[in-house]
């Protein structure tokens, strides 16, 4: 017979793994995904396919040939990666090879010269798009037109549909009067970057992992709730100046923040009330850098400030003991 | 024009302020210290290993000046050399130490100790020991989870996975004693190193009935005390069924090497003492020097 | 449905064995009785070698404060005094007995009949459970008669009894309820008259519907003992959250049960309490559960201590199965596994747990993803996954100022930990090096 097996106690263990844990945000991501290839066609297909291709090899080659450690490309976080960054670029034939850059710089700057998987203190995907954003902000901020019919990459395929501009774009250069309807906002009819379009089928994954317990509702709720609110009080400030808060949460990318990379378990807060701080912050920079920044969006930048906090947040807001 | 000599008189002005304010606050705030700690730091190893059983290099140094002299005080990991400098600095003789190596005595290889179960927790020696006995099944045999060997300082100390045990790299060591202190089951203990780097020890310390140590380890040390009998000098004393060899009285000699049924006493840096017709032990014996503490123990406890 | 205030998790349930009526396990050849198997000091043997000893005999009698005393379970000669490795290969002192015939002591009640009167004073229980060396069955074995002697400052206020069994697969409270239903409440009546509370409170998960039912029933032939159904989630059976699930109150860091007015007692106990006051029967047995998911039956057994886990193994199942990872005594939460099949049972032993190699075998430990897992299920509201850190890089006292010590060791961090993370193994080390600091300190 084998040899006893001796360990201390629990002998027994959840089904739990951080694979399945990854592999089912990969899944809740899915819906984001066909929707983004209904819209912007063979494109959104293929830079998706490019960037979780690229973000997988360049973590093995990074484990195979500089840290020389056992691969963990398995476990599916940098499928993730490569996902949220394909949601975080637009649909145009050149991000096909550009996001390439991106995932170099999301895997090897934004992950992997931490430690890898769980020592990142920034969320890698937002690494990437920032890097991109500064390093090449035309190629990122030339928006297609979605598809007319849903089908457009079957009749035009990888051609670009016509240029134009974000929502967000829009009101910064022309004024609030540019805003259109809130149910194209909802379903996704506008443009704007890959997976951040439609806060339909966002919310539909975000769902499937609260029901699966990846996420809590601390985040998603205290970020969009603060954005709403803080954008309720400006417009009803001055209606002319600034956007309606239905539009403010539904345009750019606080829904797809606020639902998947906000909540990222390794770079945000594990409290409860630390979430909860996060997301205010999140919601709260959002605003105030696209009212008064330069930049038309401001999800990604605000939730890499409140990434940087986190450690803090972590620090400052303990679970409740249950001995005091 | 102007401004720029603005500029230059402005900033000339605040930094004249600055110097005085300066000045004073590092008069009102001068700490007086000794320059001889520094100088006495700057001779201490400075890997702040902790070996003397200060906080540090620096706690160390300030302890010499302090006290003036070495009494009772000695940086085990700078050895000698160190200490004459020190002694030089300080005004003062260099206590005599005999230089120490640290010594693992216990033998529980996978073949002498074989595994009755398999350790499937943290790798840490002092949680295993407070789970149980270990894979061996001897509660004092060593559990080969690298404590000591995270505990160097000076890379001298490595498990080696071949016997599950660690190995000291007696140039490297330079008897700190913080393996000493990492090994919950004091399996490691400071000898003198000896002459020529020559040393017998038990490598053992299981104190059960002979029958028991036996069962769980075949090298075990069984409490004979037939070793005791044969030394010469009165150096063995077995207690609780264990042997151990005071290395002050210990000559070397070598007769309780071959008297031990077990093998449990261990000689090591000694030349190959059998001439054997092979050709190998031969070259050991030509360059002794050159045999590492291992094989020669292999050699010596097969003969 | 009542339950306590935070964290905990459902691990599977695998009650298999809880259809498996208790039968007698019959008598070995010989058998080694530890002189520990107690919270607390070794029992001192009063027997010498080549004595003949009786059933329910004092071989090992208390003389340390923390100690309880032992009793043969076995009739025999006594073969040698001598240390013996307990299951867990740690050398402990032990009586050797070779067992022959199965002869009683003459004042133990034998006869099936139920005494339900009780005649004695407070004082007298709690010094008679001390002659029968009744201790603890839930697990921790501390001696009852010590946790009976309430300080005179302290007051109890509730009697709470632990039935909850909140650990998968043990099925020997369950099975004591089914059958002993009115011996366990004689048992509580005592005990409650032993403490001078109004109330005695049983908690039983709500997963045993039948024992509830039983209980109930029993219960309400009885005064001032309820029952109370609790909601399933572990470690509701462990003391500071049975308190709070019942009572609501929360015993604060670093005190005992009764600074909140609580004593806790296992149902098990109960029972012992019933046969050594009421049968003068000393705790010599206790009901063990064999169960596994690959083993052919499931047993519950009424098992005298001293019997080695190979005796016990090969009466039940035969031989262990080939693809057995490891043998665990006790819950597979906390639980002890076993490294010495050749070690004897003792008075804590609750069950004899066969795992898979599939379930036993710990999987390779990945990078902490701060999922806060650990945290959510922490029972005591402490943050596992900084403790891992702090003390993998030795900073003790900061993980001390971190509430350590409140760790219950219930396990429910490594059990959730999706990186596996040895987070338990860990805290345990961290606690220990920490106790350690505290005692350098005081002196």
């Amino acid at each position: 017979m084998k040899l006893l097996n001796v360990s201390g106690s629990p002998h027994v263990h959840s089904d739990e793994s951080t694979k399945k844990i990854m592999w089912r945000v990969n899944l809740a991501l899915v819906p984001t995904l066909i929707v983004a290839i209904a819209f912007f066609g063979l494109n959104a297909l293929l830079i998706s396919l490019v960037s979780v291709a690229s973000c997988v090899l360049f973590q093995w080659l990074i484990e195979k040939f500089i840290l020389k450690t056992p691969s963990t490309v398995c476990d599916g976080s940098a499928v993730v990666t490569g996902l949220l960054l394909a949601f975080n670029v637009p649909a145009t034939r050149e991000m096909i090879w550009l996001v390439i850059i991106a995932a170099l710089v999301a895997i090897a700057i934004g992950k992997m010269s931490f430690g890898g998987l769980g020592k990142n203190p920034f969320n890698p995907a937002l690494v990437g798009r920032v890097f991109m954003l500064i390093s090449f902000p035309v190629q990122m901020t030339t928006w297609p037109k979605p598809g007319e019919n849903l089908f457009s990459m079957v009749s035009q395929p990888t051609t670009d549909a016509t240029t134009g501009a974000t929502p967000l774009g829009l009101i910064k250069e022309n004024g609030v009067q540019a805003a259109g309807q809130v149910w194209d906002y909802f379903v996704g009819n506008i443009g704007g970057s890959l997976g951040e379009v439609s806060a339909l089928a966002i919310l539909i994954g975000a769902i499937y992992l609260l029901c699966r317990r990846i996420i809590s509702w601390h985040i998603p709720v205290s970020f969009i709730g603060t954005a709403f609110i803080f954008s309720g009080i400006l417009w009803l400030c001055d209606k002319t100046a600034f956007v309606d808060p239905l539009t403010t949460i539904l345009t750019g990318g606080i829904m797809l923040g606020a639902c998947f990379m906000a909540t990222d378990m390794v770079t945000s807060p594990m409290t409860k009330a630390g979430q909860l701080v996060f997301g205010f912050g999140c919601g709260l920079l959002t605003i105030i850098i696209r009212n008064w920044g330069n930049y038309p969006e401001g999800v990604s930048f605000a939730i890499l400030l409140m990434n940087a906090l986190t450690p803090l947040l972590n620090r400052w807001f303990k679970p409740k003991r249950f001995a005091n | 024009m102007t401004e720029i000599w603005s500029a230059v008189l402005v900033l000339s002005i605040t930094g004249a302020i600055f110097a005085v304010v300066l000045y004073f606050v590092a008069q009102k705030f001068k700490v007086v210290e000794d320059p001889l700690i520094d100088e006495v730091a700057e001779v201490l190893p400075g890997a702040n290993c902790g070996g003397c059983g200060k906080a540090g290099c620096r706690a160390m140094a300030e302890a010499f000046v302090k006290q003036g002299n070495m009494d009772g005080l000695s940086c085990p990991a700078g050895g000698a050399e160190v200490a004459k400098k020190v002694a030089a600095l300080l005004g003062c003789t260099p206590e005599e130490s005999e230089p120490k190596v640290a010594v693992v005595r216990c033998n529980g290889t996978c073949t002498n100790a074989s595994a009755k179960t398999h350790y499937d927790g943290l790798q840490d020696c002092a949680f295993a020991n407070s789970l149980y006995t270990g894979e061996s099944g001897c509660a004092f045999g060593c559990l080969g989870l690298g404590n000591c060997a995270r505990a160097c300082q000076f890379d001298a100390l490595s498990v080696d996975p071949e016997t599950g045990l660690p190995v000291v790299d007696e140039e490297k060591c330079v008897a700190c004693g913080a393996c000493v202190k990492a090994c919950p089951r004091g399996i490691i203990e400071l000898r003198n190193k000896g002459m020529k780097n020559r040393r017998v020890f038990v490598a053992c310390r299981n104190k059960e009935k002979g029958a028991d140590a036996r069962k769980s380890c075949s090298a075990a040390c069984i409490g004979c005390g037939k070793c005791a009998k044969t030394c010469p000098f009165g150096a063995i004393t077995v207690e609780n069924n264990l042997a151990y060899i005071d290395f002050n009285v210990c000559k070397l000699c070598r007769k309780c090497v071959a008297e031990c049924p077990t093998g449990a006493i261990h000689a090591v840096n000694f030349p190959p003492k059998v001439e054997r017709p092979a050709a190998t032990p031969a070259a050991d014996a030509a360059k002794p020097e050159a045999v590492t503490a291992e094989t020669t123990t292999n050699n010596t406890t097969q003969a | 449905m009542k339950t306590f205030a935070m964290g905990g998790v459902h691990p599977e349930e695998n009650k298999i064995s809880t259809a498996a009526a208790i039968e007698e396990f019959p008598l070995p050849k010989t058998a080694v009785i530890l002189m520990n198997q107690h919270l607390g000091a070794p029992a001192t043997p009063c027997v010498a070698k080549g004595d003949k000893v009786k059933v329910g005999q004092l071989i090992g009698k208390a003389e340390a404060f923390m100690c309880a005393n032992i009793h043969s379970p076995f009739s025999g000669t006594v073969a040698k005094i001598d240390t013996c490795k307990d299951a867990f290969g740690l050398a402990k002192p032990a009586i050797y007995i070779n067992i022959e015939g199965d002869e009683w002591e003459e004042s133990i009640d034998r006869t099936p009949d139920i005494k339900r009167q009780c005649d004695l004073e407070p004082k007298q229980i709690v010094e008679k459970l001390k002659e029968m060396g009744v201790v603890g069955l839930g697990g921790a074995t501390f001696p009852t008669h010590i946790k009976y002697s309430i300080a005179p400052d302290k007051k109890a206020e509730y009697l709470i009894i632990n039935a909850v069994e909140c650990e998968p697969y043990l099925t020997s409270d369950h099975r004591v309820m089914m059958e002993h239903a009115e011996e366990i409440c004689i048992g509580v009546s005592i005990l409650r008259k032993a403490l001078g509370v109004p109330n005695a409170y049983i908690g039983i998960e709500n997963n045993k519907p039948e024992p509830i039912a039983v209980m109930k029933a029993m219960a309400a032939k009885f005064e001032g003992i309820i029952v109370e159904p609790l909601k399933v989630k572990y470690p509701q059976g462990a003391e500071k959250q049975l308190i709070n699930a019942i009572t609501g109150r929360r015993v604060p860091s670093g005190k005992l049960p009764i600074d909140v007015g609580c004593v806790v007692s296992n149902v098990g106990t109960s029972y012992a309490v019933y046969e050594a006051i009421q049968k003068n029967k000393p705790l010599i047995e206790n009901i063990l559960t064999v169960t596994g998911k690959k083993l052919a039956a499931q047993h519950n057994y009424h098992v005298r201590f001293g019997i080695t886990y190979n005796d016990i193994i090969a009466h039940a199942i035969g031989t262990l199965p080939e693809t057995t990872g490891k043998v665990i005594s006790g819950g597979p939460m906390m639980g002890k596994a076993v490294s010495n099949l050749d070690g004897p049972t003792t008075k804590g032993a609750s069950s004899v747990l066969v795992i898979d190699e599939s379930e036993a075998t710990r999987a390779t430990e990945s990078n902490c993803i701060r999922c806060g897992k650990c945290m959510n299920a922490c029972p005591m509201g402490l943050e596992p996954y900084l403790f891992s850190a702090l003390v993998k890089n030795r900073r003790i006292e900061e993980a001390g100022q971190h509430n350590i010590l409140d760790c219950i060791e219930c396990g429910c961090c490594f059990f959730s930990c999706p990186a596996n993370k040895p987070l338990l193994d860990e805290i345990r080390l961290g606690k220990n090096l920490y106790r350690g600091i505290l005692m350098a300190k005081k002196k």
